[in-house]
């Protein structure tokens, strides 16, 4: 079973569940407002820090979660880098999302809420494959490509390649 | 040797160290961390990193001097330093003392993939490039030049004093006598061997080819020109120039040639840039082009920049000791090439082949001779039976037609000395004269023994 968490998240949650039920192949609960956003923030830097997110997800969700996804409109960082779109620990258990940068208004262009939508999916499953045990991966339309620009997201496809998901296949599977 | 990328970090705060390790451990890389510039020359002294990533502050040693310290023990270590303070100074002084780079903390994450990427190109391509230098040194023929009489035993330390200079060489010798193999030899026992080798076969170079040959030629300088073309002699820059049979070459061709010696600058056919090029002359020749400028068909100036430095091969004839070795050569080199466990040659076919009148095929006869011979005949041995078509051609001097006789006379004490192994009491006893004719003739003749 997967645990989505939401934390101040402005999007249609049902859709991701829904599409993510569809993709793994297996529950996902939801965890609505779970996690108050405000330890997590940095005054300095205006942002949220994703690797304490993560932190407290592994400490504070229930154990029968096989993995768990932060999904939240926060402006996301690690210390070394000026924004991240999501993080997730190789192998690990939990991982976090934002839409933040997806969203075409950060880039003072029109909302484009289905986009977005589609944005969200493949960064949730791209930081669900980390935590697989997935690296980035070379095909250009897998998801687990690396991504550093939205327009690198918006070219990636939604799934894993072959190769990818012979990788992970034993650790897909002990999800359902 | 594995592709994966492989690196260090190394930083003092934990929450630095901890996102990289992660970033980059999803990008499939061997990540290590260090906490500061002791734990880190620890690691780099017991595995190999391609890419250490460094902050700039931290307690004891900094960035800058553990930088030193990486590249003492990996001169190719591609460091990139980091701060959290921009300033030019020390970007300077970090890029100074061979940093990849510089980033300003926190940096683009696209900036940073794209950083990292390239450090890792280069550090691949770096290591390409010295398994492909080692690999040519492996591939560099320095005992390839068989023979062991006298004149080639002169010929290979000759090649062994000139090969490392920079001068221009001129080979003559007759057809087959291995010139274009001494020049590669040259070449590639040069320090310029890791460069190319460009050769200008001079019979092909016609007059009307020769500029757009030698120079190249700029997009549209004449109907058919499509694209830029580099000439031979920029494609020799920092090789060398290779100029096969240079007594062929047509007279304006020479004049083209001439004029770019002198300056070593030219210009592309259509163009107006000046193109400099450095590369080492070696050409060879099996005409006498001493005759050829006094005749009037070789430029006298292009003769002189080209001759600086002779090697003259010596025919097969002059050389009849070295055929056993020769022989023994190439048995070995076509039996492994046609899977034949051929061991050698029976003495008397071997003995045939030495007191053979004619070679005018030279050393390249011989190996095509070998080579039929290896085809046609039945392992262990070859016997004389395998060279019969080689024998049976024998018309002792007809080949070459009339000699002068001092001409003769020198070809026949040389080949004397030759199959004496350079003993001249043993010379005078074959040739039944005494000692001091032979020393004698080896002066007035120059021979070498």
């Amino acid at each position: 079973m997967i645990l989505l968490v939401t934390i101040d998240f402005p999007g249609d949650v049902d859709y991701l569940r829904r599409s993510l039920r569809k993709g793994f192949d297996t529950e996902i609960d939801v965890s609505l407002n779970g996690l108050d956003p405000k330890p997590f923030f940095n005054p300095d830097r205006g942002q949220y820090s994703s690797t304490s997110i993560i932190e407290r997800l592994e400490q504070e969700t229930p154990a029968k979660a096989s993995k768990v996804l932060a999904v939240t409109g926060l402006d996301l960082y690690i210390p070394i880098l000026t924004f991240v779109f999501g993080e997730a620990r190789l192998n690990g258990r939990c991982a976090v999302v934002s839409s933040y940068r997806l969203d075409n208004r950060s880039y003072g262009l029109r909302p484009n809420p289905s986009l977005l939508q589609k944005r969200m999916l493949k960064e949730s499953t791209h930081e669900l494959g980390h935590t697989l045990g997935l690296i980035h991966c070379q095909d250009q339309e897998c998801v687990m490509k690396s991504s550093t620009y939205v327009e690198e997201i918006d070219f990636k496809g939604s799934w894993f390649c072959r190769r990818c998901r012979d990788f992970c296949g034993t650790a897909l599977s002990r999800l359902k | 040797m594995t592709d994966q990328v492989s690196m260090l970090i190394v930083d003092d705060e934990p929450s630095v160290r901890d996102s990289l390790l992660q970033w980059f451990l999803q990008e499939g890389f061997r990540v290590d961390t260090a906490a500061d510039a002791t734990e880190a020359l620890e690691k780099m002294g017991a595995c190999n990193f391609d890419i250490a990533l460094l902050d700039i502050k931290m307690p004891g040693m900094d960035g800058i001097e553990l930088q030193g310290r990486l590249k003492q023990i990996d001169s190719q270590l591609a460091v990139i330093i980091m701060t959290a303070y921009a300033s030019v100074d020390t970007a300077i002084q970090a890029l100074k003392q061979g940093a990849y780079d510089y980033i300003t903390k926190p940096v683009d994450p696209d900036d940073l993939n794209r950083l990292i990427r390239n450090a890792a190109l280069q550090r691949r391509l770096l290591r390409e490039n010295l398994s492909l230098k080692e690999k040519i040194r492996s591939l560099i023929p320095t005992d390839q030049i068989i023979g062991k009489s006298p004149r080639m035993l002169k010929v290979i330390e000759t090649i062994q004093t000139v090969a490392p200079t920079d001068v221009t060489v001129m080979i003559e010798g007759a057809s087959g006598t291995g010139k274009e193999f001494v020049a590669r030899t040259i070449h590639l026992n040069s320090k310029r061997k890791y460069f190319p080798l460009i050769t200008i076969n001079c019979g092909a170079l016609t007059d009307e080819l020769a500029e757009s040959e030698l120079f190249g030629h700029e997009q549209g300088a004449f109907s058919g020109a499509l694209f830029r073309r580099k000439g031979k002699l920029e494609l020799a820059h920092r090789g060398a120039l290779f100029l096969d049979e240079i007594g062929s070459i047509g007279p304006r061709a020479q004049m083209d040639l001439l004029r770019v010696l002198e300056t070593r600058r030219f210009t592309r056919l259509g163009g107006n840039e000046q193109v400099e090029t450095d590369f080492r002359i070696i050409s060879t020749t099996s005409k006498n082009l001493e005759e050829a400028v006094k005749e009037g068909r070789f430029s006298e100036d292009l003769y002189y920049r080209l001759n600086v430095f002779t090697i003259r091969l010596p025919s097969l004839k002059e050389r009849v000791s070295d055929i056993p070795l020769l022989v023994d050569y190439f048995v070995g080199k076509f039996a492994a090439a046609m899977n034949k466990p051929f061991t050698g040659v029976e003495a008397g076919a071997m003995e045939l082949l030495k007191q053979k009148a004619t070679w005018p095929g030279n050393v390249r006869e011989l190996q095509n001779a070998v080579e039929r011979a290896v085809v046609v005949g039945k392992p262990p041995l070859l016997t004389a039976s395998d060279f019969a078509g080689l024998l049976a051609s024998e018309g002792a001097l007809t080949q070459e037609g009339v000699l002068p006789l001092a001409e003769m006379e020198r070809r026949h004490i040389q080949l004397a000395l030759d199959s004496s192994g350079g003993n001249v009491s043993l010379a005078a006893q074959m040739l039944k004269v005494d000692k001091d004719t032979v020393y004698d003739k080896i002066r007035q003749y120059g021979l070498v023994y």
